[in-house]
């Protein structure tokens, strides 16, 4: 007989099992014996004590954006529980891979409204991949399995699993096996080779193509290939938010963000080019505008790992099932080389009327204020594009992701789908255990800072040497530009007063500094890149600018906006 | 735009709990009524069968059985209209026993509609009937003219006219896409 241990000891074991060297988490009393059984284990896995489980939630996707590993996080039962769904729905729609573990009431209490009790896995049902309840002792290593299988494989995604607390405490051997395959579950498909010659027909074929690149490219790791089916073919390449940093800012064929907030050239040549071929992105309103004028002139492949996006939105004239990495690599060979480069020269065209129309303003202002264009374009200089980028949500999100360039992938951590305002300083404190060796800077507004600004002090008790860049308008600036532009300026409630962000991070003991005149601006940034530890620079920033390119919500991408309409 | 219409929903399923809540969800955050739906053990042991009637458009009633399939413990789901199944529904209807003796009236609606009786007490009776949606609702209107006690319908149970039920070969498959792409 092998030895019994708690099922919070297999739980532990399995987690170590599956790798997981970081936990993000906050106890309580229904995980109790699960937080005991971590003590023993505290030198092989780093728990990082948040200060609101939300905050847990949200650091574990910044840690598992920049790893690509799933994020794992602790909470207790009823609140506990709870505060995770916001994060949990945030990792759904952004194909985050998560593996929350939450304590629950004993069984023989379930259903009796126990004291912190709460259905969670009817609560998360909508928002997770997969979750599941533990009542029985000698499932734990077998779920736990699954779970990391489910969350990392296909489209990933976040997966809940609730303990009920007499199994914590329950004896079982402790058995481990990882989960290869679930019979109802397929990943991903054998690729369909005749859809992928129809393809590689239609992009031989076509005169005017053009690439659109999402998150799918970064989570399969397809970086290189969609560089070389890029120069290859000669075809120009436009993100999604989640897209960022897959190309190096400097290629000659990136062209820039697609959407809302994106860049002219993008939106505009959407509804110009003859093929579309989208790879791993889902064709988010915030990326289309109006479904019925989107890109009708052309035809699309849509390569896609998650079936139910096929058709979903957009019609696929090459709906194309698979991993981009995979299909890239049986697609690439029967790409002949071609270039286009009269088609190449219009988004170059679209690019200088942007840049006399918008980034002149917002890089150089010249009126000894400060832009948040300026403050990103300047620190993106100072790191030479290696750091990590992370962002709340917001026009500050809009002009990190335009002005940040990356001289590497997997670099830009943002809430895309859900836009999830207090996502960015918990992030992160994710991304920066994700990845020690680089730096990473977080851009917050004074809004969306206040959300989660508790985690100040998970960041100074474990000394996470992340930059925080408060861009305060004193504004809910969005929130704001859309009043300016739609609601006649009435600014209902979007006035925001803040405390002293100086003295708040200096009494939790973090280093910070304020700065308003844009000639102290470049002094300020190099004292933040170069202080060891964690430090919260507060920019005071023009307090009604406004974030353009746009294409307001319900017009055509080819409406896209470069100015207030009356300007 | 397509026309709403009715359209049935097969899906096969691993028996988990809370599954049937996974897949209700997928119609409610669309707002999409479901208009009948039955649940039970398929022909293989441990696999339910999920038969779900919908009023909706085809382009819909696509995208819905993409999301159910999406769902981990869902085997593979399917949509058809009408004309692609055989479809059945059960209706019993309870009635007092001294209507029926009054008149031969219940007795020959019971021999019109091919109902049937299962149970007679003093008090009442209970009558089956089987059909589809229209003919068990017809002839409840007929047997209230004497005063029906009460009266209930299942959901709808099908059949597929196109093929045979091939869930057994549709796992061997399975299996075999499972172990070549992993």
């Amino acid at each position: 007989m092998a030895e019994k241990v708690s099922g919070s000891e297999a739980l532990m074991r399995s987690l170590l099992a599956e790798g997981v060297e970081v936990i993000f988490g906050y106890p309580g009393g229904a995980i109790m014996p699960i937080y005991d059984a971590l003590y023993d284990h505290r030198e092989n896995i780093h728990h990082i004590l948040t200060r609101h489980e939300q905050g847990a939630i949200h650091a574990a996707q910044g840690y598992a954006r920049v790893t690509g590993k799933p994020g794992v996080c602790f909470a207790t039962s009823g609140p506990g529980a709870t505060n995770l769904l916001t994060g949990i729905a945030d990792a759904m729609i952004d194909s985050t891979p998560l593996v929350c573990i939450t304590g629950q009431v004993a069984s023989p209490l379930l259903g009796t409204d126990a004291f912190q009790e709460s259905d969670i896995v009817g609560m998360s049902m909508p928002v997770t991949k997969w979750n599941y309840q533990i009542t029985n002792v000698n499932e734990v290593t077998e779920v736990i399995a699954k779970a990391f299988h489910i969350a990392s494989t296909g489209r990933p995604g976040p997966v809940l699993i609730d303990i009920a607390k007499d199994v914590q405490f329950a004896p079982v051997e402790f058995h481990y096996e990882k989960c290869t395959r679930i019979r109802s579950y397929v990943p991903t498909r054998p690729l369909d080779m005749a859809q992928i010659d129809a393809a590689a027909d239609a992009i031989n074929k076509a005169q005017k193509p053009f690439m659109i690149i999402g998150h799918g490219v970064i989570i399969s790791k397809a970086e290189k290939e969609i560089i070389e089916l890029a120069e290859k073919a000669g075809i120009p390449v436009a993100w999604t938010l989640l897209g960022n940093s897959i190309l190096p800012q400097e290629h000659p064929l990136n062209m820039g963000m697609l959407g809302m907030h994106g860049h002219y050239a993008p939106n505009i040549k959407t509804n110009e080019c003859d093929l579309l071929i989208a790879i791993g992105m889902r064709f988010d309103d915030r990326v289309t505008g109006r479904v019925s004028s989107y890109a009708k002139q052309a035809k699309v492949v849509h390569v896609e790992i998650d079936p139910s996006e096929i058709n979903k939105i957009i019609h696929a004239d090459f709906p194309i099932l698979g991993d981009a990495k995979k299909v890239l690599g049986q697609l690439l060979p029967k790409i002949k080389e071609a270039k286009h480069d009269e088609w190449i020269v219009g988004f170059k065209e679209c690019y200088k009327i942007e840049f006399e129309k918008v980034i002149k303003k917002d890089l150089h202002r010249n009126n000894g204020k400060n832009t948040m264009g300026e403050v990103v374009h300047r620190i993106s200089e100072a790191t030479k594009g290696k750091a990590i980028i992370v962002t709340d949500v917001g026009q500050h999100q809009m002009i990190a992701a335009r002005y940040s360039g990356f001289a590497q992938t997997r670099s830009f951590v943002t809430s895309g789908g859900l836009g999830t305002m207090g996502f960015g300083l918990p992030a992160a404190v994710g991304a920066q255990l994700g990845k020690p060796e680089r730096t990473v800077v977080t851009f917050i507004g004074d809004g969306g800072f206040q959300m989660t600004l508790q985690e100040l002090g998970t960041i100074a008790q474990e000394n996470i040497p992340v930059k925080i860049v408060i861009l305060n308008n004193h504004f809910l600036g969005m929130v704001r530009q859309w009043q300016e532009l739609f609601f006649e300026k009435r600014y209902s409630f979007t006035e925001i007063k803040s405390p002293d962000f100086v003295a708040l991070a200096n009494a939790y003991g973090i280093k910070a500094s304020r700065v308003s005149a844009s000639s102290e601006l470049n002094g300020s940034i190099d004292e933040m890149l170069t202080h060891k530890g964690p430090y919260l620079l507060e920019v005071i920033v023009e307090k009604e600018d406004n974030v353009f390119p746009m294409v307001p919500s319900g017009s055509s991408v080819s409406e896209v906006i470069l100015e207030k309409p009356d300007a | 735009m397509s026309m709403k219409k009715e359209f049935n929903i097969i899906a096969y399923t691993e028996n988990h709990i809370g599954l049937l809540n996974r897949i209700t969800i997928v119609f409610t955050r669309r707002k999409v009524n479901i208009e009948s739906l039955t649940v039970s053990e398929s022909a293989i042991k441990g696999v339910s069968k999920f038969t779900i009637v919908v009023e909706t458009t085809e382009e819909q009633v696509q995208k819905i059985v993409q999301q159910i399939e999406k769902q981990v413990d869902v085997l593979k789901a399917f949509y058809h209209p009408n004309d692609e199944l055989v479809y059945q529904e059960i209706a019993l209807y309870k009635v007092a026993t001294n209507d029926i003796l009054e008149s031969d009236k219940i007795e020959n609606l019971i021999r019109k509609y091919n109902a049937r009786i299962l149970e007679i007490t003093k008090e009442f009776t209970v009558i089956e009937k089987t059909g589809h949606k229209e003919e068990t609702q017809e002839f409840f209107e007929e047997l209230n003219q004497f005063r029906v006690l009460q009266f209930i319908r299942s959901g709808r149970i099908a059949i597929t006219r196109l093929t045979i039920e091939r869930l057994s070969e549709f796992l061997k498959e399975r299996d075999k896409m499972l172990s070549t792409t992993n």
